[in-house]
């Protein structure tokens, strides 16, 4: 904890991927260059066009003729998409009633592509609904879709949950878990060992910092959550702390019992990342819903504490929930830190071979 | 070049040594792999719905048919009870609440327009946008369906309408996985991942463990040194590289549609930018964990920022003028360009400038900051 560096470091680290979550990353799509290839040259072709460019979501790049030359731009990353009107699209329009266009995409990102097509479609569509008002459907449904708790769907109620839950990993898993196997790589564990403290004090006496360090990190992203993103805590307070307190419990005795079986930092490193870091942002419901994943990923999902805490958070800050809601979350916690103490201290006890 | 030849004997020794470290290198890009690249899906399915049926007519069945066959939703509840779904999505066990109202069937069939409710758990944003199209095609198809139905048993003609069709003509990923497109950033990160980490604590364990003293009194000049300590983790990147290939063909059946040559080109080269960048940090810090902590820091803001999950396009202005410092988001290009699209070199002229650029920097930087005296 000596080296204000690291410290910094770890303050400013929260901080950086709250602001770059909430105002640098975004699906919404924006200004995507495009080439308009006209082939047919009508009113209704050119007032299209016109529809499209007015759009913020679309950008016309380079001027493209020919239908070939498409891929050479997507290969080079200048086009996302070509809007081909075939020649002959307004005969078509006037005299079945149904235009076709197509759309060539460089669909190597399938969500960007599916967006890209659905938004021409809607353009295309409201543009020739103007020729269609006054003709009214037999049959009509009014459909009224409300968004609960979060209508106008911010990411920020996903994200700051789930840095909050990252951090913790962070810092009281893999942090804890590197300290603790420094000190036995350098030999210091050894003189520690033979004063009179116990193992126990010993490694207590090491996550305390980190224990502290965590919460405060916490408390942080909670308040620029609260104040910056509007991200309410709906439910009770003290409840919330408590949570994150057994949280940070959690992942100390994860930390702890990494550092108990590895003997070497770089060891630890490489199994707090491939063991912790990573299900904690995957495998979580962080950013994927676990619903989608295939069934072993789902089931592997239930080992992987981060994915209750992340339960347990949302339910309060943004549902307002009781613990009635989570008492189950809540023990399932608390059952992985006993199992995790249990299993250290025992490790532990069996000296440095 | 002897000498450099024993450096690189004594760095490949240390590297086998660890019995603990040799699986680690194996498994990782596999597992890594494996698991991202079946986690990370947008596609949104088997949403949990509970419908709230008030009517209990013929259309109403139908309507919740129509949600059930659509393959997006499975139905959990079939209830009356408003203030039971409420509870039911309180308690996350559902994501959509339907509620057709008293007299829905009565409505259609007389010309009123009945009001549907669809209430969505929106705490994901995402996944609740999804939820409100699918939902909303489907009513929509269901009206189609109604009014066709009607117009054949009435013997009707339908009203002339303008309707434009949008032909999507899909290159490079016909079949729309998004598992196609997500192995090749994978591949990038963990690329980056092994290289700025591994080569990061590496000279730093030095001098935590005192050794760089030794090397120090030695006459090995500083460019062997570094370059003895670069070559053997850029052999392991690559070889880590190769592995996530096979696995990209083998488990995604993903072709690399461009030039191999051109693809392990950008990825040598690439990887001596990022083991340069691990090695200036090494170069800074005091301790391992430092140095984990430093690499962690800016792998986050460089992944973020990186378009591995959402395009730099959509970005606002000056974050992606912030991207172009970002090695990551290029490679990803680099990788995309050549794994999906065929690009050829010439295609990727400004990435390999840039690539290229910063890793002679960011060696050149090393080197400069590594000092042979104590200071």
């Amino acid at each position: 904890m000596r080296d204000w560096q690291t410290l910094l470091i770890l303050i400013g680290m929260p901080v950086a991927q709250i602001l770059l979550f909430g105002f640098a990353i975004s699906n919404e799509i924006r200004e995507v260059s495009i080439s308009f290839v006209d082939q047919d040259n009508s009113r209704y072709s050119r007032e299209i066009r016109q529809k499209i460019d007015a759009s913020n979501y679309f950008k016309e790049g380079v001027e493209i003729y020919d239908t070939q030359e498409v891929e050479s731009y997507f290969r080079k990353g200048e086009i996302k998409m070509a809007i081909v009107v075939p020649e002959g699209f307004a005969e078509q329009l006037v005299n079945e009633g149904n235009g076709q266009l197509q759309v060539i995409i460089d669909a190597s990102d399938p969500n960007t592509a599916s967006l890209l097509s659905n938004y021409i479609q809607a353009i295309v569509q409201s543009y020739l609904d103007e020729f269609n008002r006054g003709a009214k459907p037999p049959f009509f449904i009014e459909v009224r879709s409300e968004l609960v708790y979060n209508p106008e769907l911010k990411g920020a109620y996903l994200f700051v949950p789930g840095t909050i839950s990252v951090i913790m990993m962070l810092i009281s898993a893999m942090m804890t878990s590197i300290s603790i196997t420094r000190e036995k790589e350098l030999g210091t564990m050894e003189v520690l060992l033979a004063t009179p403290m116990s193992p126990v004090q010993v490694v207590l006496a090491k996550v305390v910092p980190y224990l502290l360090l965590a919460f405060f990190n916490a408390v942080v992203v909670l308040l620029m959550g609260y104040f910056i993103f509007d991200v309410p805590v709906n439910g009770s307070v003290p409840l919330l702390l408590a949570e994150m307190l057994l949280f940070i419990v959690t992942s100390l005795a994860l930390g702890i019992f990494i550092s108990s079986i590895t003997s070497s930092q770089q060891v630890a490193l490489m199994i707090s990342l491939m063991g912790l870091m990573l299900p904690t942002i995957l495998l979580s419901g962080f950013i994927f819903p676990v619903e989608n994943m295939p069934l072993p990923l789902q089931v592997i999902s239930n080992i992987v504490p981060a994915k209750w805490f992340l339960l347990i958070i949302k339910g309060i800050m943004i549902k307002g929930q009781g613990i009635a809601f989570f008492w189950k979350e809540t023990l399932i916690l608390l059952g992985f830190t006993l199992f995790f103490v249990v299993l250290s201290i025992k490790k532990f006890k069996i000296r440095l071979s | 070049m002897k000498v450099l030849f024993f450096i690189l004997e004594k760095e490949f020794r240390q590297i086998f040594r660890n019995k603990a470290m040799l699986p680690i290198i194996f498994v990782i890009p596999v597992v890594q792999l494996m698991i991202l690249s079946f986690a990370v899906d947008y596609e949104i399915k088997n949403l949990k719905l509970t419908v709230v049926d008030a009517d209990r007519g013929v259309y109403s069945r139908k309507l919740t048919e129509k949600f059930t066959a659509s393959g997006y939703f499975h139905l959990l509840e079939y209830t009356s009870d408003n203030e039971e779904a409420a509870n039911l999505m309180h308690g996350w066990k559902t994501d959509v609440i339907l509620v057709i109202p008293n007299g829905f069937d009565k409505d259609l069939m007389n010309d009123e327009v009945p009001l549907v409710q669809l209430r969505m758990d929106a705490v994901d944003g995402t996944k609740a946008g999804m939820a409100a199209g699918y939902s909303q095609a489907i009513i929509r198809d269901f009206i189609f369906e109604l009014v066709g139905e009607e117009m054949i048993s009435m013997n009707k003609q339908p009203e002339f309408l303008y309707k434009g069709e949008v032909i999507p003509i899909n290159y490079y990923n016909p079949y729309m996985n998004y598992k196609v497109y997500m192995v090749p950033g994978i591949l990038a990160i963990l690329v980056t991942m092994v290289g700025a980490f591994l080569s990061s604590m590496n000279i730093v364990r030095e001098k935590e463990l005192g050794t760089i003293e030794q090397i120090n009194v030695t006459p090995i000049a500083r460019y062997q040194f570094i370059l003895g300590k670069t070559i053997p983790f850029w052999v392991i990147g690559l070889f880590e590289f190769s592995i996530g290939l096979v696995v990209a063909r083998l488990v995604f059946d993903i072709h690399v549609e461009g030039s191999l040559f051109v693809l392990y080109f950008f990825t040598s080269i690439y990887l001596f930018l990022i083991l340069g960048f691990g090695l200036l940090i090494s170069t800074v810090t005091a301790t391992q964990q430092q140095a984990m902590f430093i690499s962690w820091f800016f792998l986050v803001i460089f992944l973020l920022m990186g378009g591995l999950f959402t395009p730099v396009e959509n970005m606002p202005d000056w974050a992606q003028k912030f991207t172009y410092v970002n090695p990551v988001r290029f490679f990803i290009e680099v990788l995309r360009g050549i794994m999906l699209k065929g690009a050829g070199f010439t295609d990727l002229l400004n990435q390999f400038m840039l690539i290229s650029g910063y890793a002679i920097l960011l060696i050149w930087f090393a080197v400069r900051r590594y000092k042979k005296v104590d200071n």
